[in-house]
């Protein structure tokens, strides 16, 4: 007996939950974007349990260019936390509501 | 694809990282628990044959961008942010919504991965080498090439923005 894909696609379901849980329920910016990174891993771990499922490597390949995006994406948003901290004194998300109607 | 016992002891280990980074007062713990989450995948990837994304893993995840964000905690000070000051009205609310959003999405994720085409009938996992960087490589520089180049243009331009954003602006300049 062996682990199977599904044993996988199981776990990074729970895992990609458990960042979609995170990012609604807590509300501390910096906590969304870790939740964020959690869920861009789940994905990841997908990823490559496909690639050596199918044997294939773009999978793996792909994997690459999500760690490009998700580094560019944390350094943009961890400087706009750093803005907004600077000028409302605040990193709570619910406070943030200045385009509130 | 892996021992079951090796999948059972760090899919364990990889959950519960998961669920105190969520659950977790301090964001400096947040912070370290989620560079154990990223450190059991990193095993994951070595279980999986494919080592050097295991390393790309370590280093670029677990190493930059988690320092990045514990260098931004600690300069905001922002260990012990509660998230909240005043208990927001519907709080209670709004949590059991976005728990009951949650168990949603685990249901529906669940079943479509598990009814997709070909689910459960794939035992036959082809014997497959572990990759190496090289192959991943001429991969990469081959088939790859322009979406390659445009990772270049993206990451320029996280820099410059970056620049922007946080350049102290000196009074009475015009930025």
């Amino acid at each position: 007996m062996t682990a199977t894909i599904d044993w996988y696609v199981a776990l990074s379901a729970i895992l990609f939950t458990i960042g979609a849980l995170g990012v609604l329920l807590r509300r501390s910016a910096i906590i969304v974007f870790m939740c964020i990174e959690l869920m861009l891993n789940s994905a990841n771990l997908l990823f490559v349990a496909f690639a050596r499922s199918l044997g294939d490597l773009h999978g793996q390949v792909l994997v690459f260019f999500v760690i490009v995006v998700a580094a560019a994406e944390v350094a943009v948003g961890l400087a706009l936390i750093v803005t907004i901290f600077r000028t409302k004194r605040s990193i709570n998300i619910d406070e943030i509501n200045l385009l509130k109607g | 694809m892996g021992d079951p016992l090796v999948f059972g002891i760090l899919a364990i280990v990889a959950i519960v990282a998961a669920l105190m980074m969520v659950t977790s007062r301090n964001a400096v713990h947040s912070a370290l628990w989620l560079v154990l989450n990223f450190a059991t995948i990193a095993v994951f990837y070595v279980v999986l044959n494919a080592p050097f994304i295991a390393m790309v893993q370590i280093t670029v995840y677990a190493g930059a961008i988690m320092v990045l964000f514990l260098f931004v905690i600690m300069l905001l000070g922002a260990e012990q942010l509660r998230g909240t000051g005043v208990s927001s009205r519907g709080e209670r609310f709004h949590q059991a919504v976005a728990a009951l959003l949650g168990v949603m999405l685990i249901t529906a994720v669940t079943l479509a991965l598990m009814n997709r085409e070909g689910a459960g009938g794939g035992t036959a996992v082809p014997t497959m080498p572990i990759t190496s960087p090289q192959e991943l490589g001429l991969i990469l520089f081959e088939t790859y090439v322009f979406p390659f180049e445009v990772t270049g243009v993206l990451l320029l331009a996280a820099i410059i923005g970056v620049a922007i954003f946080t350049l102290r602006k000196k009074r009475g300049t015009a930025v």
